[in-house]
């Protein structure tokens, strides 16, 4: 059960989860602003339409491929 | 660091895997690329709610198995750095990895068209939904409204319910008869009779599409035209998708001429540029049983032992036919361009309106005009869009293929080996 924190609150999520599914199990699903400000979600789930991308330990990454390690850093709102 | 690879194999998905199968006899040395974390592909994408067939768990257990074979996940082609080496990158590092023979298994994307409100939080691809629900995200209770064309919408569905969502709608934009025609047919291809089960889905309905999402700060309903009427669902989650369309940005950037929307292949599965060959749904849309079958025969071929691809034709003609009926069965109807307004946003990067675009000739004159696929995703959503609104064709990419760290670009100042 690996523990990550998200925008800096702690989540526990089962082995395998995606960082993409932890943003809808630990917040509202979001994973970033547009450039007028919207908040977007994952949209096409498999690495193609980058509107999952979130800052991972610092690094931007695709939150629909990548899975959730403990002690990762995921922030939707850098 | 240059990395060396008798044959590399980029994808791995169904076809991926069966073309590193069928070529690991060889004894070559395989690598085999995918930027997603398990091997598998979209149809057999592993999760914590996701369900592999035996046929899945086996073939991984058998690349396990080959000394010969190393498969590198979460690794993505950035840039062609020089004869027959590219350029990848993963979370840690960027590398070269020059090769002798290459096999494109690259796969489809979704037809993804916009919409008013497509872009609000809850608005998924619909096969998008199905891969995000098997990497863990939670449905269970949530209202889902899934929209668009193909047998996709069908699977997803099912993935949904199984974890347990309330379907309250399929809308599928193709016609009663048309679909009951493709159902009809099936018999011909046994273990693909499930998709005719649309048709005694009580939630089913043909000739109905996706008008507008609806919601402020997130998605809270959806309208649809359904056989002529206009209804309103509130729902939790709107799942869309207009069918699948053949990833073809690296084979295009490699030389490799396209037939239609995917890259053009002969009999042995090779492309139109020598030692480079191509398998499974990005030499056109067919799904996974023509994808195995495309992908040992790209295998196969790209060792030498010919004998071998050839005894595999008679299954693939098997299969090719299923992908002519399933996409004449699902052809989009032309009232789907009259979705998207003036307003609605076509390109989600740079959120630039539909409005913006429809004055302009082609592509390039709107992309430079407007910013349109200037974004982290480089068009590959509305590109697309844009080939079926209003009949631009893509440029070919040109590299870097996707965002990537300057660390990484700075590998292509090193010679590769001659």
């Amino acid at each position: 059960m690996p523990e990550l924190f998200l925008d800096g609150r702690p989540l526990s999520v089962a082995n395998g989860t995606t960082v993409a599914a932890a943003l809808a199990l630990g917040a509202d699903g979001c994973s970033r602003t547009s450039v007028t400000g919207q908040r977007r979600a994952p949209l096409c789930g498999m690495g193609i339409c980058q509107e999952c991308r979130v800052m991972i330990d610092g690094r931007l990454r695709l939150a629909c491929q990548t899975l959730c390690r403990d002690g990762m850093h995921v922030d939707t709102r850098p | 660091m240059t990395e060396f690879a008798g044959i590399l194999i980029i994808g791995a998905g169904p076809a991926g895997m069966a073309a590193a199968l069928a070529a690991a006899s060889s004894g070559a040395r395989i690598v085999l690329l995918d930027d997603n974390p398990n091997p598998g592909g979209q149809i057999w994408r592993d999760g914590p709610q996701a369900h592999l067939p035996a046929e899945a768990r086996q073939m991984r257990e058998r690349l396990r198995a080959c000394a010969n074979v190393h498969c590198h996940a979460e690794t993505r082609v950035i840039a062609i750095a020089a004869e027959k080496t590219l350029l990848v990158e993963n979370a840690e590092q960027g590398w070269l990895i020059a090769y002798d023979r290459l096999i494109l298994c690259t796969g489809a994307r979704e037809l993804l068209l916009p919409f008013p409100g497509w872009t609000l939080p809850g608005v998924t691809g619909a096969g998008g939904l199905q891969a995000l629900i098997k990497g863990g995200l939670p449905v269970s209770n949530e209202r889902l409204v899934i929209a668009g064309s193909g047998p996709l919408l069908l699977a997803s569905a099912a993935t949904a319910r199984r974890h347990g969502a309330q379907v309250l709608r399929i809308a599928e934009q193709a016609s009663r008869a048309a679909v009951a025609g493709f159902a009809a047919q099936l018999p011909r291809w046994p273990g693909k009779l499930w998709q005719s089960f649309g048709l005694l889905d009580a939630h089913y309905r043909t000739g109905s599409h996706v008008l507008e999402a609806l919601g402020g700060d997130k998605l809270e309903g959806v309208r649809l035209l359904q056989q002529g009427k206009t209804v309103e669902l509130a729902c939790d989650r709107l799942a869309c998708g207009f069918g699948l369309i053949p990833n073809t940005r690296l084979g295009q950037a490699l030389g490799c001429a396209l037939d239609g929307q995917a890259l053009a292949v002969d009999e042995r599965q090779a492309t139109t540029r020598d030692d480079h060959y191509a398998a499974g749904e990005c030499t056109g849309f067919g799904g996974s049983e023509l994808a195995l079958v495309e992908g040992a025969i790209a295998g196969h071929a790209a060792v030498g032992n010919t004998a071998a691809a050839e005894r595999l034709w008679p299954g693939r003609a098997r299969w090719q036919g299923f992908a002519r009926a399933l996409n004449k069965a699902f052809a989009l109807d032309g009232r789907l361009k009259s979705m998207a307004r003036s307003d609605t946003l076509v390109c989600r990067c740079e959120d630039v309106p539909y409005g913006a675009l429809a004055g302009h000739g082609n592509w390039r004159e709107a992309k430079l005009a407007s910013r349109c696929g200037m974004g982290a995703c480089q068009g590959r959503v509305c590109g697309a869009a844009l080939q079926y609104l209003l009949g631009w064709t893509p440029p070919i990419p040109r590299p870097p293929f996707g965002p990537a760290r300057i660390e990484t670009l700075l590998n292509l100042e090193e010679t590769p080996p001659t």
